[in-house]
């Protein structure tokens, strides 16, 4: 076992409603080993949003807290980059830019060759320095999604926090995305925290697997190894055996121990399938 | 490409030149503007021969046009005799120096009558002035109000209340502060300028103020945490994020105030007695020869020709400001 590098210790979170307080996490229990990968899996509204912001400094517990590398989390701070879900480039910057005001931060003070190269060098990483003069809304949403990637990766962050990185992306654009950040995964070694709806994404990219259970009060349910040997092909596990037993045992957690009952959610349930047999389909191409 | 325009062509029955296409699919656009413009002169024409005032029948379009030539020849007229006002000095003094070479030459101004255009210029030049000021004020004040909760809560009840002042309830107060505050023996600007200029500033403040505010507290969110993980200084924060976010709501605010400064402006000048369009529709009121409601009519029409004029000019720095070159701006 490596040394602590992450630690979520009984992270609990109230809000101020006009009804009193709501307690939206409870007792949240996490250790994350430095380079690993971890997912967040729950139905909508379970926190895991929450969660990762908390890691993120974004919100404070109000309840226990996180430690990175020894240090309590108060606030936010480059080394613990975000990879937010709409992509929030600044519209009016140019990629390049977008990506400068980051390294700007990190590097502050340094030449302007320096900055320079390692802007190149991260959009080199997620293959964007063809569109480096664009505006945002000159380059698809995928690509928008790869420079939000780029920006957080040029922070050097100790940990990457990626909220539904690929919620709102086409089925093929995904599945691209994912291979790019597993590729950057396996080089640079960040720990890695993602938030995701989809069972597959989470078995294909994840060390670990943790299910979160539906709120109020929402905690951790299961977490779930992930032995697979790295580097993984979507291909050659679509009819693995393991792989499937995985996906078999996330989806178990989902749509039976945490299934909800809810009627507001059955569209919600009904989507989140709808998305992994897209998934399956794509596996079988 | 022509060959897979003819059969539609060949139904319409349209000459095949993309020009005179394009034309005929314009002329709607030209025409009813043109067709709006004859009907509103002719009810204008109408109804103006069976208005009968104390000074006369209400002017047609025929009599508005014969002023607005009359005023453009007295203007011209009185730069001749500017022109040669100023030629006569410079004969004099040349004169007098060649005589008594230690004679101090000296030029006086001239002191005709400020002509229409002059006029013009001297509003223009106001409302700039007043709308300056107020932006400067205004919006700092809106980007702090947008920024902090606290500070829109204390300040947003004093923006509704002094927000619907008409500029007439400010004049007297304001003419009584300028007149005892600005004191001084080689006064920079007429006291009748500084009064109107404030009256507009007081009164063009407000959308400004508002807009600014709406703007900056409605930026994204996911932007301001971006902010915040990048940990930005306030002063990049605010260079970086917050002012190029705003930017349209700020624009959208400015050419609210401009408008409202101009239509403040007119009747400022009207009771400050800034020789500004004001002044002009006053003096001709009192002076009421057979001429003045024409006069007014001509002034009336430059009034809203340059207030239209500012309000494209606003829009084309928005245009040039704004990074958001796809938005519809109207």
């Amino acid at each position: 076992m490596m040394s602590k590098h992450l630690e979520l210790t009984q992270v609990g979170i109230d809000f101020p409603t006009p009804k009193g307080a709501f307690t939206a996490l409870q007792e949240v229990n996490l250790r994350i080993n430095k380079g690993e990968f971890i997912s967040l899996i729950g139905h909508s509204g379970c926190g895991k949003s929450t969660v990762l912001n908390i890691v993120a400094g974004l919100l404070n517990a109000t309840r226990g807290g996180v430690i990175l590398d020894g240090a309590e989390v108060t606030q936010p701070g480059p080394e613990r980059a975000v990879v937010f879900q709409n992509h929030s480039l600044l519209p009016w910057l140019s990629v390049y830019k977008n990506v400068e005001l980051a390294v700007k931060q990190t590097l502050r003070g340094k030449p302007k060759k320096q900055i320079r190269e390692w802007v190149m060098h991260n959009l080199e990483l997620v293959h964007m320095t063809h569109a480096s003069d664009k505006l945002p809304a000159e380059i698809s949403g995928g690509m928008k999604q790869r420079v939000g990637i780029a920006r957080a990766l040029a922070m050097e962050p100790k940990v990457l926090l990626m909220d539904e990185p690929f919620g709102a992306l086409d089925a093929l654009t995904r599945a691209h995305l994912q291979d790019s950040v597993m590729e950057i995964h396996a080089q640079l070694g960040n720990t890695v925290i993602m938030i995701t709806h989809d069972v597959d994404e989470a078995v294909l990219l994840s060390d670990r697997i943790v299910m979160m259970t539906n709120g109020p009060a929402a905690t951790v349910g299961e977490v779930l190894p992930i032995e697979l040997a790295r580097p993984r092909d979507r291909l050659a596990l679509a009819d693995n055996p393991t792989y499937n037993h995985y996906r078999h045992q996330v989806l178990t957690f989902l749509y039976e121990k945490q299934k909800k009952i809810e009627p507001v959610n059955a569209k919600q349930t009904a989507a989140n399938k709808a998305c992994s047999a897209k998934g399956k389909k794509i596996d079988a191409a | 490409m022509s060959k897979s325009a003819t059969p539609v062509l060949s139904i319409s029955q349209t000459p095949s030149n993309p020009w005179i296409e394009k034309l005929t699919q314009r002329v709607p656009l030209l025409l009813l503007p043109v067709i709006g413009l004859v009907l509103f002169l002719a009810v204008w024409n109408g109804v103006a021969k069976n208005i009968d005032t104390s000074l006369g029948q209400f002017p047609g379009p025929a009599q508005v046009w014969e002023q607005a030539g009359a005023l453009v020849d007295e203007h011209n007229q009185q730069r001749t005799k500017a022109e040669a006002f100023y030629a006569r000095q410079e004969q004099r003094n040349a004169e007098r120096v060649a005589q008594d070479p230690t004679y101090p030459a000296k030029i006086r101004p001239f002191t005709g009558a400020p002509t229409f255009f002059d006029q013009i210029w001297t509003s223009l030049y106001t409302v700039m002035v007043g709308f300056l000021v107020a932006s400067l004020v205004a919006v700092p004040i809106g980007i702090l109000c947008g920024l902090s909760r606290s500070s829109y809560t204390a300040i947003n009840p004093l923006i509704q209340l002094f927000k619907p002042i008409s500029p007439l309830a400010w004049l007297p107060l304001v003419t009584m502060v300028v007149s005892a505050v600005y004191v001084s023996d080689d006064p920079m600007f007429s006291k009748s300028f500084v009064t109107s200029a404030v009256t507009v500033s007081l009164c063009c403040l407000w959308p400004t103020l508002i807009n600014t505010a709406v703007g900056v507290s409605n930026i994204d969110k996911d932007l301001l945490n971006v902010s915040r993980v990048l940990r930005l200084k306030p002063l990049t924060h605010l260079r970086k994020i917050v002012l190029p976010a705003s930017i349209p709501m700020i624009f959208t605010g400015l050419r609210l105030s401009l408008g409202i400064g101009w239509m403040v402006l007119i009747a400022a000048e009207m009771l400050a007695q800034n020789p500004g369009l004001g002044k002009f529709v006053w003096d001709e009121f009192q002076n009421g020869s057979s001429a003045s409601l024409a006069r007014i009519m001509v002034a009336v029409l430059t009034i809203g020709a340059i207030g239209f004029v500012l309000d494209r000019l606003m829009l084309s720095l928005q245009r040039l400001v704004s990074w958001d070159k796809n938005s519809v701006l109207r």
